[in-house]
């Protein structure tokens, strides 16, 4: 049973980070039809900028705000430099596009930054709390506890603000959503914003258990993105579903079968649930008009 | 599809084996011979990739997997199985020709950015199982290939592997084209044009699809074998993830669809980092920015774009189709 918890625990830190990505890729996917594979580097950028700011004397509070906007800003520069002229291109070249700029991005973090791993301490300390023989570490609270809080908030700015209902109206049909008085542009430039936003929370959030360095995005993306489709392209819903459970998945077969296939089992569970299902979990069965 | 020329088959072979044989004339040292030789081994494996992205339209964000069994058949077979490195050259195609036919029917069900999740996710698989199996592919750091012997002859030195995988994409390339031409060639544009009309005029849809995939992956597993031999060495990274998005690109860059395109993508994505170890530290920067200035600029493709360009008769319809 502690092993049980323990296992369940870890699995489901590790599955809010892999969530927060899907989620990110969901927002800059319905809003422009882009799948982004520079979704890992915001999470890189979260992390990096952080434990740099810090080190050189910013106060942790004020550093992880300053990663979060410089994230932003990336995300901002990445829609209006690369994906804005390359609008109407094919889905294929938008992929080479954005892993274009997620080398990019990695390049100038190994130049900026450099090549090492790095930490910051927790946020509230190491000492692990015990429940029923499990230990968990407080960083795991903050992890779960900052998924939670980011997804609510992204909830309720969809749900309840005028400007979350354009960017569904814009999801759901963006020639509609112009003829109503939609500027999509402006919409798309917000996906991009608020994607980067949370990637960057999440990197935050997880550097100080796992560490971050200048490629820690790319194994993040495409598992990020395994979530995405796992739960079902352009369902946010799907996206956090996706991510909790790639995540269990992962930590319980690293505890009871091996630790060495743990990055495995994400594209396993991908390609046996998309030979059943080939829209994903909450997908919509897609149509295709002739 | 727009009139095409019967020259245009022609032409395309006539000006690669015109290429490969007068290239060497310029080169200055056995350095450009490798790099030569490393784009006819990449330009192998892109016409293959070709024949699925180009023609059936259908997208693999995972080929590098394929490349990856071919380069380990030829480093495991000798080394563990006691194959000769030719007969596992032909193991290593076989091989992965059958996991494409195994998987690609479940595979190529998807569409869209299912089909590139699927894919990617085999190809990263493939990497994964080579990494981990360190008591027999060495792990992470890679393994030795022995040298390929044929008839006693020792095939080795930079000169004699331009020679070799010369040839080699010069018999891909010709065999790729008289594809094309052939029903299995319509059939494959037809569906990538549409689907639903493909198959209203009778064609096996997805038996189609999943030709113009085990076709891919023997390309990419032969190029493979051949960048192990002709390295004598090997490591996972030939599997990876990265290694796939390089496979992609040269397609797209050098113009979806396009035989020779493919080719010209090799030569643009091989040569590229070449020149760019010059900028050191700024290398991998200055890869990415390259990759979105051509997709952004030139996003039909390099050939298709130059052929758009040229006057007269040659336009646009002929350059695709060459």
């Amino acid at each position: 049973m502690p092993e049980f918890l323990q296992f369940l625990f870890s699995g489901l830190t590790v599955g809010a980070v892999y969530a927060m990505v899907a989620l990110g890729f969901t927002l800059i996917y319905n809003a422009s039809d882009v799948v982004n594979f520079a979704q890992g580097e915001f999470v890189m950028i979260g992390g990096m900028v952080t434990v740099f700011a810090h080190a050189a004397g910013v106060p942790l509070p004020l550093a992880t705000l300053l990663a979060i906007l410089a994230a932003v800003a990336v995300g901002l520069l990445l829609h209006a430099l690369a994906i804005e002229p390359a609008r109407g291109a094919s889905a294929v070249t938008l992929i080479i596009v954005t892993i274009g700029a997620s080398i990019f991005l990695r390049g100038v973090a190994q130049v900026l930054f450099d090549k090492q791993a790095h930490g910051i301490r927790a946020f509230s300390g190491d000492a692990p709390i015990v429940v029923m023989g499990a230990a968990i570490l407080p960083q795991s609270l903050w992890v779960l506890g900052g998924a939670v809080l980011t997804f609510l908030a992204l909830w309720l700015f969809l749900d309840r603000t005028v400007m979350g209902k354009a960017v569904l109206a814009t999801a759901a049909n963006r020639l509609a959503a112009q003829l109503v008085g939609i500027n999509t542009r402006t919409i798309m430039a917000l996906a991009f914003g608020t994607s980067a936003a949370v990637g960057a929370v999440a990197g935050i959030l997880i550097t100080p258990i796992t560490l971050t360095s200048y490629d820690a995005g790319t194994l993040l993306a495409l598992k990020g993105f395994a979530a995405a489709m796992l739960g079902g392209m352009g369902s946010p819903l799907g996206a956090v579903l996706g991510g909790l459970l790639l995540g269990l998945f992962e930590a319980f077969s690293a505890g009871y079968l091996s630790s060495s296939y743990k990055d495995a089992v994400a594209f396993l569970t991908i390609l046996a649930v998309l030979f059943l299902m080939p829209s994903g979990l909450l997908g919509r069965r897609a149509v295709e008009r002739v | 599809m727009t009139v095409r020329f019967p020259s245009s088959r022609a032409l395309t072979l006539l000006i690669l084996a015109a290429a490969v044989a007068l290239l060497p004339l310029l080169f200055p040292s056995g350095y450009y011979y490798r790099v030569a030789a490393l784009v006819w081994i990449s330009g192998l494996a892109a016409v293959g990739l070709n024949v699925l992205m180009g023609q059936a339209g259908q997208v693999s964000l995972g080929h590098a997997g394929f490349f990856g069994i071919g380069a380990y058949a030829v480093a495991l077979g000798p080394a563990h199985l006691g194959v000769p490195p030719w007969a596992s050259l032909v193991l290593g195609a076989v091989l992965a020709g059958a996991l494409a036919w195994l998987v690609g029917r479940p595979v190529l069900r998807l569409r869209g950015h299912y089909l590139a999740i699927a894919t990617l996710g085999l190809g990263v698989l493939v990497a994964i199982v080579l990494t981990n199996e360190s008591r027999w592919t060495g792990g992470p750091d890679g393994m030795r290939v022995s040298r390929l012997v044929l008839f006693g002859w020792r095939v080795a030195g930079a000169e004699t592997w331009y020679w070799v995988t010369g040839g080699a994409l010069l018999a891909g390339t010709w065999l790729a084209l008289n594809l094309l031409d052939a029903p299995t060639g319509r059939a494959l544009r037809a569906l990538h044009d549409s689907e639903v009309a493909a198959r209203v005029a009778g064609v096996d849809v997805a038996a189609y699809k999943l030709r113009a995939f085990v076709i891919a992956a023997v390309y990419a597993a032969v190029a493979g074998s051949l960048l192990a031999l002709m390295n004598g060495f090997i490591t996972p990274d030939q599997a990876g993830f990265l290694h796939s998005v390089e496979l992609v690109t040269m397609v797209v860059v050098g113009g979806l669809g396009s035989v020779a395109g493919a080719i010209v993508g090799a030569a643009v994505l091989v040569t590229l980092p070449q020149l760019l170890t010059l900028f050191q530290d700024y290398e991998n920067a200055l890869l990415g920015i390259l990759i979105m200035t051509f997709m952004i600029f030139l996003r039909d493709g390099i050939v298709p774009s130059l052929g758009a360009m040229l006057p007269g008769r040659r336009g646009a319809g002929a350059a695709r189709a060459a």
